[in-house]
């Protein structure tokens, strides 16, 4: 029994190539889920997998690295990954959207807008926007083929016809390219316009199933809607209880046992910046965020 | 102030010593070793050596240790480490026709050449807990006999002798391998059987008794069992001829099933195969079981059941994936739930303004809802 020895990153450099080829196909094809061989991770399946090996691939020694999770730099997954990689890669690591070069996040888009330096990276616990309307691969990918989404329109307008409301508000499918209808990972509706037109690289790993698909910069992005329905992102009616901030995701916060609650930024980066440069809530927030239920 | 909880990593690391110490139990019972492990609790390295596709006993026993008796952990462990290994090529097929047969057994003929070789096993045992066991006993050395070098000829073999069962086609070409390449469907019989020996043992056997019990069922023998070792061999490039690389221990199961053919051919049995690492007989049976039973639309049966369905059964065996994918629930789904509770309550609201309107008590609502 020999100790192992880890390469840069962890995986070895013939893994990373079959990654890179898989990268490469996902941005020619904007959209379009390539398998790849999606390798065991020393972390378990459904816990970013897809974006560890997504996020390995790319590194250099050179790049900055920021993990977060729902939004948040200190939730435990994302100090996990990040320990990961700073561990096996020995890259610098920075909380601050703007100093990093790659961004491994699950659920947000940071709130901060990303430029052409930096690439994006999801982790995708079900890559198939079909998935829950077909079970059978076999099924969705000859519909993808075909460009037959009927099905989810139908599913959209199911949702009109009973609740009034799409009732999708995370992992809301859009149309990429005009092309692919994807599955932007669980990210609130409210980030969907952010993929629009973003001039960062966004790819999409997800190693359980076995995918990586990926939006180029500047790739149009359109979250489907109807024309009397159109998409609508949601925000709760209220403003940060730190930063006051009117126009970032907010996170609600039961603050004791007989339900207040609170309101604060869901990205802590920007939150924590937008205090640094001196922004404070309004006072009295408190109660007209409780007004708002 | 509750909010933007910090200190996510101190907490982590804090949470890391309570295992590390609680793995470690009383520091006054003996600390296991990994031998005692590997001797005394073998069918357990046995089945993480398989799941976790590397036959490594040392490291499989390393794995039970530190997943403190979780096998599913332990095969998890097992499979990051494979991972980081390069991959030469895939051996030579075991020739488990010459393998040095510990135990062999076949439930479709009384006697056969070769005889019942009953081996070490549980079965015929009463399960009456021996407290003999409890604070140890010596144990005397079994008797043995010296071994004989006749082979043991499968019951398959013997049957296709006649014709009466059907020929094992050899696969031309590559063999695959779902660790390097995605799984697609329809998937060959190779990835098919790879698939199910990495598979979750528990979810196997369910799906081989489910067959039995009328879900795709195809009138299963035991045509025979077969534990023992195998030498493998592997042909290296550089020297043009197979080098053989060591002897590891498999189960392997040839189960012989109902009929096909008809009128332009000959009515023969069909078959299922399983084949895993170590002794795992119940193991090997089910794999057995349900290769046959994923075999129902190349023989043109009719498969409506769960465990002739490809797609279905290939897809859910694995109890890394599983196992990572049910336990991820844990991880913070704030972001999303919060979204859902907004639109619940825009149409909470909604309905309560309905209800204002139409002057109707939405309590009397709330509560049929309950009931």
């Amino acid at each position: 029994m020999t100790a192992p020895v880890y390469n840069f990153a962890y995986l070895d450099e013939q893994t990373k190539r079959m990654i890179r080829r898989a990268i490469l196909k996902a941005i020619a094809v904007p959209g379009y889920q390539v398998p790849f061989a999606s390798r065991e991770m020393p972390m378990p399946y459904g816990w970013g997998t897809g974006g560890v090996q997504v996020t390995a691939s790319i590194l250099g020694p050179d790049d900055v690295l920021k993990v977060i999770d729902q939004g948040s730099d200190d939730t435990t997954n994302a100090v996990s990954i990040r320990k990961f990689f700073v561990k096996t890669a020995g890259v610098r690591t920075t909380t601050a959207t703007v100093e990093a070069s790659v961004i491994q996040t699950r659920h947000r888009v940071p709130e901060t807008p990303l430029t052409e330096t930096q690439v994006l990276v999801y982790q995708v616990p079900i890559p198939e926007p079909l998935r829950f309307l077909e079970p059978r691969e076999t099924e969705t990918r000859r519909m993808h083929a075909l460009s037959e989404y009927g099905l989810m329109h139908v599913k959209l307008y199911e949702d009109i016809a009973r609740h009034g409301h799409i009732a999708t508000t995370y992992a809301y499918p859009v149309k990429v390219d005009d092309r692919y209808v994807m599955d932007p990972s669980p990210i609130p509706k409210f980030d969907n316009p952010k993929l629009n037109d973003c001039p960062a690289l966004q790819l999409f790993g997800a190693g359980r199933e076995k995918r990586i698909y990926a939006i180029p910069p500047y790739t149009q992005v359109v979250s489907l809607d109807f024309e009397d329905h159109p998409f609508e992102p949601y925000r709760h009616n209220a403003r940060c209880e730190l930063c006051g901030a009117d126009d970032s995701y907010l996170d609600e916060v039961i603050t004791d046992d007989r339900g207040t609650r609170m309101f604060v930024c869901s990205d802590t980066d920007y939150c924590e910046t937008r205090r640094a440069l001196g922004h404070v809530a309004p006072a009295g927030e408190t109660e007209a965020a409780r007004d708002e239920r | 102030m509750y909010v933007a909880v910090k200190g996510g990593e101190r907490a982590i690391e804090n949470a890391h010593a309570l295992l590390a110490d609680a793995r470690r139990g009383d520091r006054d019972v003996p600390e296991l070793s990994l031998a005692q492990i590997d001797n005394q609790l073998a069918l357990g390295v046995d089945r993480v050596m398989c799941e976790g596709s590397l036959y490594d006993r040392e490291l499989a026993a390393l794995a039970v240790k530190q997943a403190r008796g979780d096998m599913i952990e332990a095969i998890f462990l097992l499979r990051a480490y494979r991972t980081t290994l390069p991959r030469f090529g895939a051996s030579e097929p075991a020739a488990t026709g010459t393998m040095d047969v510990r135990r062999r057994i076949s439930a479709t003929f009384k006697d056969l050449p070769g005889g019942q070789v009953l081996g070490p096993t549980f079965d015929y045992t009463h399960r009456l807990l021996d407290h003999t066991l409890a604070d140890g006993s010596d144990v005397a050395p079994a008797a043995t006999a010296p071994a004989d070098d006749t082979p043991f000829r499968s019951v398959t073999d013997l049957l296709g002798d006649s014709g009466l069962i059907e020929r094992e086609a050899a696969q031309d070409g590559d063999v695959g391998d779902l660790t390097r390449e995605p799984l697609s469907f329809p998937a060959g019989r190779d990835l098919r059987l790879q698939n199910l020996a990495r598979g979750d043992e528990g979810f196997l056997l369910a799906l081989g008794y489910s067959t039995q019990r009328g879900y795709g069922r195809n009138h299963p023998f035991a045509g025979e069992i077969r534990f023992g070792e195998v030498e493998v061999e592997f042909v290296a490039e550089d020297v043009g001829f197979a080098v053989p690389l060591g002897t590891v221990f498999m189960t392997e199961c040839q189960m012989v099933n109902q009929f096909t053919g008809g009128l332009t051919e000959a009515p023969r049995f069909t078959r299922g195969y399983g084949l895993v690492f170590g002794q795992s007989e119940r193991k090997a049976m089910a794999v057995a079981l349900v290769d046959r039973a994923l075999r129902a639309r190349e023989l043109g049966e009719e498969a409506g059941s769960p465990a002739q369905d490809e797609e279905f059964v290939l897809s859910h065996s694995d109890n890394v994936q599983a196992t990572g994918f049910v336990e991820h629930l844990k991880l913070p789904h704030y972001v999303d739930f919060q979204s859902e509770l907004g639109l619940l309550r825009k149409l909470r609201a909604e309905f309560a303004a309905r209800a204002d309107q139409n002057d109707i008590d939405t309590n009397t609502y709330v509560r049929d809802a309950a009931e």
